[in-house]
């Protein structure tokens, strides 16, 4: 049971930067940001690769600034070219696999084989015994969301957020769109970056693969916090987004260890409950008006 | 303050939904003109206001604020200059972020530094906000962390029109910014509209279906057909001015009585 609980906090923690990427470019800024899958392999790869040459805490920022371009890609594509944003996503991401493949020397896998990563680092220093690694993840991700609740507060931050929220009344209160997206997506990209930076560093190696389907997951957290802790300031929205993920990855360890379903069967769970809670509104309309009609044939004539 | 030079501008050019919403309309503003617009339907009120904020550009002629021309400066730019209501109280605010976050970002227009991108919203800054809030006499000022979402449609308007001057622009666009409230807040936002723009002599555009309104409001009347000012008073001559009169008026020039669906006559 403690081994569970270990399993889903480590994984909450170092999984939670793409919920909050997430946070920021779906919630916040309205835009289904399909970067995220090939963000993060290349997070993970530019992190594991520069990590193998012996700098394993340069990778870290290095592979933030690498997914933060491809962001830049996909903003640059729906703002000034005028590529539907959804697609935009899916170009970069299509585009970033052969990127991903090229960081790793065109293999469709690195490893790590004795070099030290940032979590062999913190251990040497001898705090918090096993559950180091827990420690080190947690406040990794914390500081970065703690960084973007403050970021979100700024005169940027509430541009980007009137950005997402009324299109109309950016423009006419000087801000610039275009700028504010670019921005938005660029800093959920190194969000999802910083995120598969750390997994490759913790299970100390990337593949080509790693990231797919990590943008239904990332929503799947997101959703499963709100609906726990509810909606409304920007920190809460990032409490539920670390809460969303921890649970989210306990039942994956439950799932795991207790054979309920076997484990393949996770991503396609994962989809039916990030399907069920967007389309929850309509699904409620629907059952209310077809209430309505049963009601009137009932008590009419 | 704000001249306009013969522009034009054709949508849908080519196609048979052309359509001429603006032929070669020129105007020209003194600094603190308070101008009233009235036209028939689909005359091209709103479009000169989209042209003046840089929705689009025209196709031929040039508009000049304060002397610098602006035919080509993008709307966001634009915006820095300009205050402008939407006919819809919902346009002008973000419903999600609270009252102060929205104030926080109509006062970005003053900053000095445009680039400050980490500043944050300081002490002063909320002091002013709630002094300026409680001017608007809705109680607002006690709800600054509520969204703006929580609000009616007249105190999302009363904000916006607060927004818009928060930094006094050099034209203040008004598009029907009265016609979706009720009529009591109609009139409080119609009051306090006067008030503002009075105070700060801010050179402004408004555009009614009121026609015993655009007579008294202000200090000049357009009356605007097929894209074109058809009738322009000022003066004694608008100081003697009924609405009848107003009406002839408008017959005469534009060979059509006023067509307007949703004109009000009266008081």
């Amino acid at each position: 049971m403690l081994y569970i609980l270990q399993t889903a906090l480590e994984l909450g923690f170092l999984y939670a930067p793409v919920a909050l990427a997430l946070f920021l470019s779906y919630r916040i800024l309205d835009i289904a940001d399909l970067t995220t899958d090939g963000a993060f392999t290349l997070g993970a790869a530019v992190s594991v690769v520069v990590c193998a040459a012996g700098h394993p805490i340069l990778a870290v920022p290095l592979a933030m600034l690498c997914t933060a371009a491809a962001g830049f890609v996909t903003a640059l594509l729906q703002t000034k070219l005028g590529v539907p944003s959804i697609l935009a996503g899916i170009i970069t991401n299509t585009g970033l696999y052969t990127v991903n493949l090229m960081a790793m020397g065109w293999t469709s896998n690195a490893s790590l084989i004795k070099q030290q990563t940032i979590f062999h680092m913190f251990r040497d220093l001898g705090v918090g015994g096993s559950w180091y690694e827990i420690i080190l993840a947690g406040v990794i991700t914390v500081a970065a969301a703690l960084l973007l609740v403050a970021f979100l507060g700024t005169r940027l931050g509430l541009s980007i957020r009137a950005t997402g929220d009324n299109r109309d009344m950016v423009r006419a209160s000087s801000i610039n769109p275009t700028f504010t997206i670019t921005v938005g997506l660029c800093v959920a990209n190194a969000l999802t970056g910083l995120s598969g930076a750390l997994v490759g560093q913790a299970q100390r190696s990337a593949n080509v693969n790693i990231g797919t389907g990590m943008v239904v997951i990332g929503l799947a957290c997101l959703i499963i916090g709100e609906t726990v802790l509810g909606r409304g300031s920007m920190l809460r929205g990032a409490l539920s987004v670390f809460a969303g993920s921890i649970i989210y990855r306990l039942i994956y360890a439950v799932a795991l260890s207790s054979k309920v379903f076997p484990i393949e069967a996770m991503k396609l769970v994962t989809a039916i409950i990030v399907a069920l809670a967007i389309a929850a509104p309509a699904l409620k309309n629907w059952a209310a008006f077809e209430k309505r009609k049963a009601e009137a044939r009932k008590g009419g004539r | 303050m704000l001249t306009i030079h013969a522009i034009s501008k054709t949508f849908n050019p080519g196609t048979v939904n052309e359509k001429k919403a603006l032929s070669g309309l020129s105007l020209h503003l003194e600094h603190g003109d308070f101008v009233t617009i009235v036209g028939s339907n689909g005359a091209g009120k709103s479009t000169l206001f989209n042209a003046i904020a840089g929705a689009f550009y025209v196709d031929e002629g040039s508009i000049f604020l304060a002397g610098e021309d602006i035919t080509y400066k993008p709307e966001y730019r634009r915006s820095r200059e300009m205050g402008r209501l939407f006919q819809d109280p919902m346009r002008g605010t973000a419903p999600h972020m609270t009252i102060e976050e929205n104030l926080a970002l109509a006062y970005l227009r003053a900053s000095k530094n445009q680039h400050a991108f980490f500043s944050r919203t300081s002490k002063a800054d909320r002091a002013f906000f709630r002094e300026q809030l409680a001017r608007l006499n809705m109680g607002l000022e006690d709800r600054m962390k509520q969204p703006v979402g929580l609000l009616s449609g007249g105190q999302r308007q009363a904000l916006t029109l607060l927004m818009a001057t928060l930094v006094p622009p050099k034209v203040l666009l008004l598009d029907e910014h009265t016609a979706a409230l009720d009529p009591a807040t109609a009139e409080k936002v119609l009051k306090l509209t006067e008030e503002i723009v009075k105070e700060n002599h801010i050179t402004t555009l408004m555009v009614t279906h009121n026609m015993y309104q655009a007579l008294k409001l202000g200090n000049r009347t357009l009356m605007m057909n097929d894209g074109a000012i058809v009738l322009d008073v000022q003066g004694e001559e608008r100081a003697g001015m009924t609405v009848d009169d107003l009406l002839a008026q408008f017959r005469s020039r534009a060979g059509k009585a006023l067509d307007n669906d949703r004109i009000l006559l009266s008081e």
